[in-house]
């Protein structure tokens, strides 16, 4: 071979062979392959599955976060600095008497109007025009609507119509109520031409409308609308103040991704004196609460995960390290039929990055499906990205290398003669 | 005169104190191509030290070892690796086989370090073991095998890659008498082939078989001539 020494070809042991030397080594002692991996296999599982986890509920708290809520602002009336109302009487609603024009004119509104929930005393009781002899046995809630909360709500009528401007600036009797009060009372929408009236304590509203949901205020309940100043005619001005449950409050309804213009620019408009007073609230952002997701959960289990990787790399490491002492008869053998010792380091090595891929591999198969069984429980829908899952195998891979690093080396430095002598 | 698979020129080994012992003297032996040469001699004498010398497995503090005309303790150890693996066969007494692989594996670990392809290192691991009379074996693990059959595994994986030199370490001692008799038999038969051999052995029968024997006594090696060999 043209080179000096001995002449002859250097010892010398292909990739393939030192992985199928590993790849021996592993299958021989599968226990303890098992065990050895463990660290990585929850280090790398509980990474994968942390950030799947992470994405997939950050995913759906934007789908949650709906076109409806991004397009709705309300402002509650927090009363007057100074209360100049006589004792016994409440001061007039801080919002003006155009206050759903005023707010119409602001750029992306579709509609806004105030309401507020009509304080009855105890034991009111509503009940249906004589002919139907009808009583509400259920808690009925009666708002004070202005025309534009009717429009900004989105009721959906079944009978009727609305109230409208004209029956409020009238202060007519007038009332919308749901299908279930309407039920309530025997008051059927195909009755409805002949207005029946609803009694509440005795003072009568004609029916003019039956709706059977809304998108805002009355999503959920059972409530009966009359007009703002047919309220503020019969029952005087609510109570201020938030916290109250009965502050006048108005609800606007607008554009897609106006919201934020509308809040900023609502409490001047609408109360240039003491626009203080109106307490707006924009609609949450999306991306600020999964920033916040993200933040607080994420880092503490990833810290977690850090924590089993290096728990996993102090197993491989001492596993192998194990495992070097033991086998110092094979060190032996294998020097003495030609082995050098990069050939004993090599193999090692290879041992210990094998078991951690393995472990990287059954972990990130293990973080996926907790992921995809969490997700499919929530009724979620599975969010990973593959930038952080693909390669996390390749985790284990690096913590079974630098695990395996320093037993390899004590193989290698091994004497065969020492070897030979301790098996 | 055959030419020289092993010429010793004042080798010698101490081991680093203190004190310092001289497990070997100076010694000077030459060992012919096809010789058989058995080392004797009381436990402690330094008998293990020649072998692991011979085998490469050791470097002595003086002196120098040529095996086949090479110096070899001029040599790096990647070379005295490649030498360990082309010219010299070991058999330890305790076998040294790998209990979680197969007779066949065993010997195949041999041939992983040179450059033959897998497929000849096959053939040539299942032929070794033919030879030794375990071709029905092939696939039985150590912990399946007798003493016998396990010494012949090694004997074996000593001679897969063909060496010059064949090493023995107390061969025999693990072994029943019967399958001492048997090995030796083998062992009788592969030197009739030509293969060199050193055997180290305190057993006088196995002494026996071989052409020359060498005697070593707080490290010094001596040597009888018998008479009608040489």
């Amino acid at each position: 071979m043209g080179r000096p020494g001995a002449g002859l070809p250097l010892p010398r042991l292909t990739v393939r062979d030192t992985a199928a030397e590993a790849i021996a080594g592993i299958v021989q002692r599968p226990g303890r392959a098992g065990l050895t991996m463990l660290g990585t296999v929850l280090g790398v599982g509980a990474f994968v599955a942390v950030l799947g986890l992470t994405a997939t509920g950050a995913g759906q708290i934007s789908r949650q976060f709906s076109v409806l809520e991004d397009t709705t602002v309300t402002v509650a009336d927090n009363g007057p600095a100074n209360d100049v109302a006589p004792p016994g009487t409440n001061p007039r609603i801080g919002f003006p008497a155009d206050a759903d024009v005023i707010a119409d004119h602001i750029k992306g509104v579709v509609a806004a109007g105030v309401w507020w929930p009509v304080a009855l005393p105890e034991g009111t009781n509503f009940s249906a025009s004589l002919a139907l002899s009808g009583e509400a046995s259920q808690t009925v809630n009666l708002l004070a609507v202005s025309p534009g909360a009717v429009k900004a709500m989105v009721p959906a009528m079944v009978a009727g119509s609305p109230l409208s401007t004209y029956e409020n600036d009238t202060a007519q009797h007038v009332a919308m109520i749901d299908t279930s009060t309407a039920s309530a009372l025997g008051i059927s929408p195909a009755r409805l031409p002949s207005h029946p009236a609803v009694f509440v304590n005795g003072i009568a509203y004609t029916v003019v409308g039956i709706y059977s949901s809304a998108q805002r205020v009355v999503s959920g309940g059972s409530a009966m609308l009359i007009p703002e100043d047919t309220a503020l005619a019969d029952y005087g001005n609510p109570q201020p103040g938030i916290g109250t449950q009965e502050e006048a409050q108005m609800v606007i309804a607008t554009k897609t991704g106006a919201a934020e213009a509308v809040s900023r620019e609502i409490a001047a408009a609408e109360l240039p004196t003491d626009p203080h007073r109106l307490v707006v609230t924009p609609p949450p952002n999306p991306l600020k609460l999964q920033g916040e997701v993200n933040g607080d959960l994420a880092g503490l289990f990833l810290i977690l995960a850090l924590i089993s990787l290096l728990i996993g790399a102090v197993g491989i490491a001492n596993t192998t390290l194990v495992a070097v002492l033991e086998r110092t008869g094979e060190i032996g053998v294998r020097r003495a039929v030609g082995a050098r010792p990069r050939h004993i380091a090599g193999q090692f090595l290879a041992e210990s990055t094998a078991l951690g891929t393995l472990g990287g591999l059954i972990g990130t198969c293990i973080g996926v499906g907790i992921v995809v069984i969490f997700a499919a429980a929530q009724n979620w829908t599975v969010v990973l990205n593959p930038v952080y899952t693909l390669p996390a195998p390749l985790i284990g891979t690096v913590v079974g290398l630098l695990a395996g690093a320093y037993p390899a080396l004590r193989a290698a430095r091994t004497s065969p003669l020492a070897a030979l002598r301790h098996a | 005169m055959t030419a020289p698979v092993i010429e010793l020129r004042g080798l010698a080994r101490t081991y680093p104190g203190p004190p310092p012992v001289p497990a070997l003297r100076p010694a000077d032996l030459v060992i012919g191509a096809g010789d058989y040469v058995a080392v004797t001699g009381p436990s402690g004498s330094g008998k293990s030290t020649l072998l692991h010398l011979l085998g490469l497995l050791d470097s002595p503090t003086a002196g120098s070892y040529l095996l086949d005309g090479l110096d070899t303790s001029k040599l790096p150890d990647r070379d005295r690796s490649a030498l360990r693996g082309r010219r010299i066969g070991i058999v330890f007494q305790a076998f040294h086989l790998l209990a979680y692989r197969t007779a066949l594996e065993n010997v195949l670990l041999a041939e992983l370090y040179n450059h033959t392809p897998r497929s000849t290192r096959l053939q040539a691991a299942a032929g070794a073991l033919g030879a030794v009379g375990l071709g029905h074996r092939l696939d039985a693990l150590p912990t399946t095998l007798s003493g016998g059959e396990c010494q012949r595994v090694a004997i074996a994986r000593a001679l897969v890659n063909q060496p010059s030199l064949l090493l023995c370490d107390e061969p025999t001692g693990n072994l029943d008498s019967r399958n001492a008799a048997s090995l030796m038999e083998l062992l009788d038969q592969l030197n009739s082939g030509g293969l060199t051999i050193v055997i180290i052995t305190h057993d006088a029968a196995v002494a026996a078989h071989a052409g020359r024997t060498v005697t070593i006594s707080d490290g010094i090696l001596s040597e009888r001539i018998r008479a009608g060999h040489g």
